[in-house]
């Protein structure tokens, strides 16, 4: 055992992402707290370590087999390298990879879970985790029974700048056993699809979510887009009824964008879309509900129905 | 193939959520519940698998979830060729304890694919498809979109989606678990006089389960509604009047000539 946090890194061809900076913020704080290091776990080249200056160490495994996103693989070599350093706490983002593997990790490493992670805490020996549930409508601070526990954080739950530190960190090389007895393989990546116009870099969008019902009533939404000369974007329920194409998708699957402004019609706010849109400079949300997750980080809200407020809203723009 | 799909009814995400009055969780008792979504989306993925080829689909669910079996009908209605409801699962079990109780049952049925959603909303110590496929020692893949025939036989090709839309496909050695995101299509609709027949016919077996002997290990402490820091200044009155505040907001920042 030690008192070390580990962070699975993540990548994205050759750049490491966002959530991971994230994940060694957080780290470093609950390290200090714990008397521990920062270590990353590194699957695939190591030249990344070059932009891990915010660890303590960087345990690297460089394995044919790691070089993509394989779940199997990673999970084997996880498992190895938390064997092999027998660290406090894993720390993973919910997304994809945590989403797969987290699970998994806590029920073969026996160590608990705490999943949708919003705020993590050292109270001496013992970790506290804030999760939020529920499509954001709960929290529940948890504490993590023994001495190892693994969470998977929230997207943009913590700030980045804190794991981007310069310093160089110590780079240890894990070999891993032989990974060629694994059931699964990877056979295609296709990169996103490009739309007909770029949600990520436009000034205001009218964004709408399940709450419209149906296809034939986008038109109500699809106006006041038109009359304000902006796209229409949506959460992932209308992009899956294939109402509109995923270059139309904001979220944690979809595009962050961060327009001036960004209306939002019968969207609840689950912590996956907001992961999307959280920073835009002004939120106005329409829901029927008042207790709806998207009025907590929204600058204005209503709950007039969508189907009152946005036909009166096209015929003020339209004046 | 035979492709099992755990079910599991969480609460309706609409409704007001309540807390028990000692905060340690949600007051079940006046709570609306309804099938997971991403539940709805495995057995839409399963259904399509089938009629592509030939397997069985069989949708399975707990006793302790409310109103499971409205699920479990609805899930014959739309052409699930069996519905199970293991019972002795005690009270709101949590991930841990149903990977547990579910790959105990799973054991000796003989699943080439088990098949559920990514996630349920009140997974707070993680989520069923991993935990399943750890306990049982198979390969598993979750934020699935598309599952079909792999080039080998015992094989399937399932897709795998990432933040920003790309995704990847893998190929699958079976028996596995996935974790499901979105299915191929929507999920169908079951006509409700489908669902009565079913319920009339009674088609729902029962199995007993061995009760999970593993904790979580999580101990909640309390549960709160989000403290209300940055709550959204909330505009009132008759729709016009709302609508007006709202230009004047976008005018005021030049986004609309006001
Ligand atoms: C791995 C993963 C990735 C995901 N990625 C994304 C993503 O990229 N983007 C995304 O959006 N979601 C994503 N999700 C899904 C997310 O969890 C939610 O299911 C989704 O965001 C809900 O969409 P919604 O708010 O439109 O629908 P709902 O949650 O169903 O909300 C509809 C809202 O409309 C309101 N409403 C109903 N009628 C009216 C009316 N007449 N007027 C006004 N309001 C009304 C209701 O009160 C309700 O709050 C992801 C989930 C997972 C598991
Ligand atoms: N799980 C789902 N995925 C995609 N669309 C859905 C889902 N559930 C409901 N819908 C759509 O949302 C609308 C309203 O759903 P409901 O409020 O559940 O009746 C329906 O017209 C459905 O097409």
């Amino acid at each position: 055992m030690s008192n070390n946090v580990m962070v699975l890194c993540e990548h994205v061809g050759k750049r490491v992402t966002d959530s991971t900076y994230e994940l060694i913020g957080k780290a470093r704080e609950l390290a200090g707290a714990f008397g521990g290091q920062v270590e990353v776990a590194l699957f695939g080249p190591a030249d990344l370590a070059e932009q891990l200056g915010g660890a303590d160490v960087v345990v690297n495994v460089d394995d044919p087999s790691l070089a993509e996103y394989v779940p199997e693989c990673y999970e084997r070599a996880l498992m190895h390298v938390l064997g092999e350093r027998e660290p406090r706490l894993l720390l993973l983002a919910n997304a994809t990879i945590g989403l797969d593997l987290g699970a998994a990790i806590s029920v073969s490493w026996q160590a608990p879970l705490a999943a949708y992670c919003v705020g993590l805490a050292a109270e001496g020996d013992t970790l506290v985790a804030t999760c939020q549930i529920l499509g954001g409508k709960i929290m529940a601070e948890v504490e993590t029974e023994g001495t190892k526990a693994v969470a998977t954080v929230v997207g943009g739950a913590f700030p980045t700048e804190p794991g981007q530190g310069s310093g160089s960190p110590e780079v240890v090389t894990v070999s891993v056993p032989d990974l060629g007895s694994v059931r699964m393989s990877l056979t295609q990546t296709f990169e996103a699809q490009g739309g007909d116009v770029d949600i990520t870099s436009v000034d205001m969008l009218v964004s709408v979510g399940r709450g419209i019902g149906s296809q034939d009533n986008l038109e109500t939404v699809e106006e006041l887009a038109t009359s304000l000369g902006v796209p229409l974007s949506a959460s992932r329920p209308v992009i899956d009824s294939g109402w509109l194409p995923k270059s139309r998708q904001v979220g944690k699957s979809g595009l962050k964008v961060k327009p001036r402004a960004y209306l939002a019609f019968g969207i609840s706010g689950a912590p996956e879309h907001l992961e999307g849109m959280r920073s835009a400079e002004l939120i106005i949300a329409c829901n029927t509900d008042e207790q709806a997750p998207i009025f907590e980080i929204a600058h204005y809200g209503t709950t007039v129905d969508l189907f009152d407020l946005v036909p009166a809203i096209v015929e003020r723009v339209q004046g | 193939m035979r492709i099992v799909v755990p079910m599991k009814a969480v609460p309706d995400l609409v409704e007001e959520i309540e807390l028990t009055s000692d905060g340690s969780g949600i007051d079940r008792e006046y709570l609306k519940f309804v099938l997971n979504e991403w539940d709805d989306q495995a057995l839409e993925e399963a259904l399509l698998v089938k009629e592509a080829g030939d397997a069985e689909v069989i949708a399975v669910g707990l006793d302790s979830d409310p109103d499971i079996e409205q699920a479990l009908y609805a899930a014959l209605a739309k052409g699930a060729d069996k519905a199970v409801k293991l019972t002795g699962a005690g009270e709101a079990p949590d991930t841990h304890a149903r990977a547990e109780m579910l790959a105990g049952w799973l054991g000796d049925q003989g699943a080439d694919l088990v098949i559920t959603g990514v996630q349920s909303p009140d997974d707070l110590d993680g989520q069923l498809p991993p935990a399943l496929g750890a306990r049982m020692g198979l390969p598993h893949v979750s934020v699935v979109t598309s599952i079909e025939a792999g080039a080998d036989a015992g094989t399937v090709r399932v897709r795998q989606e990432f933040s920003g839309g790309r995704s990847t496909e893998l190929s699958v050695t079976l028996p596995a678990v996935v974790g499901l995101q979105a299915a191929r299509q929507s999920p169908r609709y079951a006509p409700i006089s489908r669902i009565r027949q079913m319920m009339q016919a009674g088609g729902i077996e029962e199995a007993p389960l061995s009760p999970a002997s593993g904790t979580s290990g999580l101990r909640v402490r309390r549960m709160y509604a989000p403290e209300s820091t940055g709550h959204a200044e909330m505009l009132t009155g008759s729709p016009d009047e709302v609508a007006a505040k709202i230009v004047e907001l976008l005018s005021a920042r030049g986004l609309v000539k006001g």
